[in-house]
C-alpha cells in the first residue's frame, strides 16, 4: 500500500507538472484517468488533497504560507468526505456478502421445485415459473401415484422475496410429510391448512389449487383455497371457461373445509393453472384482462404444452417491458388427442 | 404513493376508517397502523370504507386478515363497505367474503 501510494504520488506530480506547463486537453484527460486509479486503489479524498499539496510544494518552494495553510484547511474539510467514502465501501462489501447469501438461498429454493415433471402417456404437461426477483413466492408440485394419477399443486404465498420463500419451504415440507397414499384434493388442503394456520403470522396467508388427474377415466378432481382461477379449454367448442374452486385461503381458521370439484376431460381439452402474477400483469395501460390472456394461449394452442407456456410468458414479459412485477407461474395439462 | 386515511368516531362506539389510494406492499404498513389498534378496543365496531380504493394486492389483503383475526379475539366487529368490483372480486376469490362482513352498498352514514 505504501509503495503504491508513493507511486501514485510520483505519477500525480508528473501529470500535474505536464498540465501546468502545457495546459491542454490531454492534461485534463490524464487527470480523469488518474481519478479512476484513485478509486481503484481506494485512496480517500483527503489523501488526494495531500498528494496535491506535496506536489505544489515541490514545484513552488516559495509557496506563500497562507496558501499552504489553506490546503491544511481543505484537508480537514475533506475528512468528512473520506469517512463517508469508507462507509460506502464497507456497505458495498456487506451488500456483496448479502447478495451471496441470497444467491445460495435462491439455489436452495430451486431444489424445492420438482426437477422433472412425471409423465404419463395420455398427458402433455408444460410448466413455467419465474420469480420477479431472486426468490419466489410461487410454488408448484407434481406427484404421480401407483395408479399413474398425476397430482398437481400450484400455490402463491403472500408477498414475495425472502419472507415468501421462507414460508414456501414450510409448504414444501408439509406436502412431503403427507401420507403416501393419494389424498383427495379437499382432504389435502384441509391437512395443509392446519399446518399453515399454526405456523404463520396473522397477516400471512397462502392461496393454493390442488388437482388430481386420473388417466384411467380422464377425470380431473380439484379443490381450491382462494387461488386465482385457472382456465379450462374445451377442444370441441374451441372455447375457454373459468376453472375455479371456491374455498378460503390457507391460514385463516383451523377447521376450514374445501369442496371438491371435478371435470371430465375430453381429448384435446386442457387445464390451465396460474398464479396471480400472470393475471396481474400490469402494462402502461393498466392490468391485462383475462380475455387477453386466453387470446395468447389460444394463439399458441397448436404447440406442445411446454411451448405454449414459454410463448405466453414471453408475450406477457414483453408487455411489461421485460420487468416482472410479481412472480409468474403457468401450468398446462393437456389430454393428448 | 401514499394512502389517504381518515378516521371518524361515531357516537355508538363505532369507528369509520375512510381509505383512499392503492393498498400494496408499500402502503400496507400505513393501513395496519391505522386499522389494527381500532380492532383491539373491546366493544368497538370498526367500519372500513373502501370507496376510495381502486386496487388491493395480496399484502393489503393480509392486513384485513390480520384485522379480522384481531377483531375476533378482541370482541370487536369489522365491516368493509364501498368495495369496487375489482376489490370485491379479490375478496370473493379468496373466500374471505364468507368469513368477513362485507357490504357492497355504501352505508347511509349517520
Amino acid at each position: 500500500m505504501a509503495d503504491s501510494f508513493s507511486l501514485m504520488q510520483e505519477q500525480y506530480a508528473k501529470i500535474l507538472q505536464t498540465y501546468l506547463q502545457e495546459k491542454n486537453e490531454i492534461g485534463l484527460y490524464h487527470a480523469q484517468q488518474f481519478s479512476k486509479k484513485v478509486l481503484e486503489n481506494q485512496i480517500s479524498p483527503e489523501e488526494v488533497v495531500s498528494l496535491h499539496l506535496d506536489a505544489i510544494e515541490k514545484f513552488f518552494p516559495d509557496l506563500p504560507q497562507g496558501a499552504r495553510d489553506s490546503f491544511e484547511f481543505l484537508l480537514e474539510v475533506m475528512m468528512g468526505y473520506g469517512m463517508a467514502y469508507r462507509e460506502h465501501q464497507s456497505l458495498r462489501d456487506k451488500q456483496k456478502e448479502l447478495e451471496t447469501e441470497i444467491n445460495v438461498a435462491a439455489n436452495m429454493q430451486q431444489t424445492f421445485l420438482p426437477k422433472e415433471i412425471p409423465s404419463v402417456d395420455s398427458l402433455d404437461v408444460g410448466v413455467i415459473s419465474v420469480p420477479a426477483s431472486k426468490m419466489s413466492g410461487d410454488y408448484y408440485h407434481f406427484v404421480k401415484d401407483e395408479n399413474n394419477c398425476i397430482g398437481v399443486a400450484i400455490a402463491d404465498i403472500i408477498g414475495k422475496g425472502v419472507p415468501a420463500a421462507l414460508c414456501m419451504s414450510m409448504i414444501k415440507y408439509a406436502m412431503d410429510s403427507l401420507p403416501e397414499q393419494r389424498l383427495q384434493p379437499g382432504a389435502l388442503l384441509e391437512n395443509l391448512n392446519r399446518v399453515v394456520e399454526q405456523n404463520v403470522a396473522s397477516n400471512m396467508f397462502i392461496t393454493m389449487m390442488y388437482g388430481s388427474y386420473d388417466p384411467r377415466v380422464h377425470h380431473f378432481y380439484y379443490s381450491g383455497a382462494g387461488h386465482e382461477p385457472g382456465f379450462y379449454y374445451n377442444y370441441k367448442t374451441d372455447s375457454f371457461e373459468e376453472l375455479y374452486a371456491k374455498g378460503l385461503v390457507l391460514g385463516i381458521t383451523r377447521d376450514t373445509t374445501f369442496r371438491e370439484y371435478h371435470k371430465k376431460v375430453e381429448p384435446g381439452d386442457f387445464i390451465v393453472l396460474l398464479s396471480d402474477g400472470v393475471t396481474e400483469c400490469r402494462t402502461d395501460e393498466g392490468f391485462i384482462e383475462r380475455e387477453e390472456l386466453t387470446r395468447f394461449i389460444h394463439q399458441y394452442k397448436h404447440l406442445p404444452a411446454q411451448e405454449i407456456v414459454n410463448n405466453v410468458f414471453y408475450q406477457l414479459e414483453k408487455l411489461q417491458g421485460f420487468q416482472l412485477r410479481d412472480d409468474f407461474s403457468l401450468i398446462i395439462l393437456r389430454r393428448k388427442v | 404513493m401514499n394512502l389517504d386515511i381518515r378516521t371518524e368516531e361515531e357516537k355508538d362506539n363505532s369507528n369509520i376508517l375512510y381509505v383512499g389510494g392503492e393498498i400494496d406492499a408499500y402502503t400496507a404498513p400505513q393501513l395496519r397502523e391505522a386499522l389494527l389498534p381500532l380492532t383491539e378496543k373491546d366493544g368497538t365496531n370498526v367500519v372500513v370504507d373502501l370507496s376510495g380504493v381502486d386496487y388491493i394486492d395480496s399484502t393489503g389483503l393480509g392486513i384485513f386478515i390480520g384485522a379480522l383475526k384481531s377483531s375476533n379475539s378482541n370482541n370487536t366487529t369489522l365491516k368493509l363497505i364501498g368495495l369496487n368490483s375489482r376489490v370485491k372480486r379479490l375478496f370473493s376469490i379468496t373466500g374471505l367474503d364468507e368469513v368477513m362482513d362485507i357490504d357492497e352498498e355504501r352505508e347511509e352514514a349517520k
